[in-house]
């Protein structure tokens, strides 16, 4: 099966082991994966601050990146979910719209695509260690994406995972939001913090290195010594 | 009072209510308790989403044919001896209702809740024509003698706890007895009592009105609505226009997804239906009923985007379920409607100047778009409203422009991001200290200020799979 890999803003910039281990982990289970050279943001940034005119310009480039691609899969379901948007944002837009449908139909947020399309559930990782899993909003409550990282996190070999209390609270990361609105920001990721630390985990494990940046920041601020992970290094450990 | 509450700026507003510990913990414990409780009825009634589906194909279908079902709800009240007028702002609202008051010479008004009187600042109105209002929902009876306004659409007096509601009793009314919530309320009850055998009208809200009879649906837990509507001989039931259902069968439909929505409750203890005047074998009622139907800028939402904005039927559980509600209190918001809806709803009603940064006072994270009984997709509201922020109404500042254009430029030229995937750690290395950035530069501020910020690697991804690729072609 041929992928390619939408490594994502923060991924290619801040921590590119997270694709290192998304590469690795498709290749462990038959994936054919490249990396469109082409690609760049998903357009987020611009399009959640009301600058719909200046984020079409980036998908429009995401587009044609990823023509070719059989599937796209990505380290982070709130990029993944900008893309399944394009066909809307760009409706207005002829030609673009097909182009925008192709895309957002085939791409997958990397535990989405391990469940639903390679259907594995157990990726024979060994991970030793407690974590906490904070399930982001996007991943959750837009693409629809809970039970797949669930799954897979429960039977990584080693790993015992200890429930975070109000999970489903935002972190307060929103993008532009957390420099917009810093000051609500803070106290919204000083609350997350306080709930990774009630749990006494050694890891915190999350799906999107936006959110994982906000409260790991915050986290180290306050010397908290929970190492931050994304699911893909979990994963794809040995 | 009116929509907007208060005269100070949105930074402060946010920094009062970051500060104030107290109503942070208030609103914490009560939004635990709310989200508890709705999604605990939601699970006994079961099949949430299919409900949630018809309670929205139900409003959906009201508003789009609103134009009928108003006017064969004032021909239904009509019929039954009620008078209905339609009020274009809250001036006329307010210059009807005051006329009403004018020819009845009353002198004490009592009201049950309602926010719709809040937004067209009915109160003020009636005391500047002589009038002596009282409110007797017991938490509006309480902001009303500490001139506070509501700061959560359902339980209005939410950022207060039972010290500081003493105090206020004391101060106000002489109360001397100790802070117990049961002693609270029925000192409350025994001064209210007083006012409903008193009043020369009686004013109350409308959560629903079925058009095919002409009935006015209160929803209450205090059941001070049904004094406010039996014991004075006048009756004024005032409305937003959209507050609407064409059948009883819509009633129940949407009354049991609002008290479970709002306060995890099968039923509130009150359900209250009123049609028309006291008929001639009847004991009680109205002798004269006045059903004022208010638009003040709703019709003009009706056909646009934002359409299912009015859909929503005040149950508060966007609000209840917001992170950022929870942290800054619903006074941060600056309007009598706060929380995600009141984001939406304001910019609508009252204009953007005044209230611009509200759409921007939320992560997107939709727990308010999840939590939604009538499923308006209130997220995506905010970020039309964004939008129209930045490219019709142009409020946004020349730095944010100039960064966005930039990002425009940067995310659609491959060439350009490839640089800046290269660039960004050296540019950034005289703020980084042992890989991190615990004050940073211009956008960063904001972010810093808070948290620390990592480092960009020392190789980017696409640099090391270039290096991949090229070892393995060798």
């Amino acid at each position: 099966m041929k992928v390619s890999l939408f490594i994502t803003c923060l991924c290619d910039t801040i921590t590119p082991d997270v694709g290192k281990d998304t590469i690795q982990l498709l290749e462990r289970f038959g994936c054919e994966v490249d990396f469109p050279a082409a690609q760049t943001c998903c357009g987020q940034p611009a399009y959640n601050s009301g600058y719909k005119k200046e984020a079409s310009k980036g998908m429009k480039q995401m587009i044609q990146a990823f023509e070719n691609s059989d599937y796209v899969v990505g380290p982070s379901g709130s990029c993944v979910q900008m893309i399944k948007e394009y066909p809307s944002v760009l409706k207005e837009e002829p030609g673009w719209r097909e182009r925008a449908e192709m895309l957002a139909s085939k791409t997958y947020e990397l535990t989405q695509f391990l469940v639903d399309v390679l259907k594995v559930e157990d990726v024979k990782s060994t991970f030793k260690g407690t974590a906490t899993y904070h399930p982001s909003c996007h991943m959750t409550r837009l693409l629809g994406v809970s039970d797949a990282p669930r799954k897979l996190l429960e039977n990584v070999e080693g790993l015992t995972l200890i429930d975070l209390p109000e999970k489903e609270d935002c972190c307060g990361f929103g993008g532009t939001f957390a420099v917009k609105n810093a000051a609500i920001s803070g106290q919204m990721v000083q609350e997350k913090a306080d709930h990774i630390a009630s749990t006494k985990a050694d890891y915190l494990i999350g799906g999107d290195m936006g959110c994982l940046m906000n409260m790991g920041g915050c986290m180290r601020r306050n010397n908290q010594e929970a190492t931050v992970l994304h699911i893909a290094q979990v994963l794809n450990s040995q | 009072m009116s929509i907007r509450i208060g005269d100070k700026p949105y930074a402060d507003r946010i920094k009062d209510g970051i500060g104030n510990d107290f109503m942070r913990k208030a609103v914490s414990s009560a939004q635990g308790r709310f989200r508890t409780g709705r999604l605990k009825a939601a699970e006994e009634l079961g099949d949430w989403e299919d409900w949630r589906t018809l309670g929205e194909e139900i409003r959906h279908h009201t508003m789009e044919n609103l134009d009928y079902y108003l006017h064969q709800l004032s021909e239904q009240v009509e019929k039954r001896g009620g008078t209905v007028f339609f009020a274009q702002d809250a001036s006329e609202a307010n210059a009807y209702i005051q006329e009403v008051a004018r020819k009845k010479q009353a002198k004490k008004v009592v009201k049950s809740k309602s926010m719709v009187t809040e937004e067209i600042g009915l109160n003020k109105a009636l005391e500047e024509s002589g009038c002596e209002v009282v409110e007797s929902d017991l938490g509006e009876w309480i902001l009303q003698l500490d001139e506070d306004p509501p700061s959560h659409i359902v339980t209005p007096a939410l950022h207060k706890n039972k010290a500081q509601i003493r105090e206020t009793f004391a101060n106000k009314k002489g109360y001397t007895q100790t802070d117990d919530p049961f002693e609270l309320a029925a000192f409350a009850r025994e001064q209210l009592r007083e006012d409903f055998l008193n009043a020369d009208i009686g004013i109350t809200g409308c959560n629903f009105a079925v058009a095919e009879s002409g009935t006015a649906t209160l929803v209450t837990n205090e059941g001070n609505a049904r004094m406010v509507s039996t014991l004075p001989d006048t009756q004024i039931t005032v409305m937003g226009m959209e507050r609407i259902v064409p059948t009883w069968e819509e009633l129940e439909v949407l009354v049991s997804l609002l008290t479970r929505a709002a306060v995890g409750q099968k039923l509130t203890s009150y359900i209250t239906s009123l049609t028309g005047t006291r008929l001639d074998n009847e004991v009680d009622g109205p002798e004269d009923f006045h059903l004022v139907i208010v638009d003040n800028g709703r019709s003009k939402i009706i056909g646009t985007e934002f359409q299912s904005a009015l859909h929503c039927i005040r149950c508060a559980a966007c609000i209840n379920a917001c992170p950022v509600y929870r942290h800054v209190g619903g006074h941060s918001y600056g309007s009598i409607y706060p929380g995600p809806i009141g984001a939406v709803l304001t910019p609508l009603l009252d204009g953007y100047e005044d209230h611009k940064e509200l759409p921007y006072a939320s992560t997107l994270c939709a727990a308010c778009t999840e939590a939604c009984p009538v499923k308006i997709p209130l997220h995506e509201h905010l970020i039309r409203h964004r939008e129209i922020i930045v490219e019709q109404e142009h409020m946004t500042t020349k730095s944010e422009e100039i960064l966005m254009k930039g990002f425009a430029k940067w995310a659609s030229t491959p060439a350009a991001y490839q640089l800046s995937t290269k660039m960004a750690r050296t540019a950034l290395s005289p703020w980084t200290k042992g890989g991190h950035i615990e004050k940073g530069p211009g956008p960063l501020k904001g972010w810093t200020a808070e948290r620390d910020f990592p480092a960009p690697a020392k190789k980017s991804f696409r640099k090391w799979y270039q290096e991949r690729q090229k070892r393995r072609e060798d």
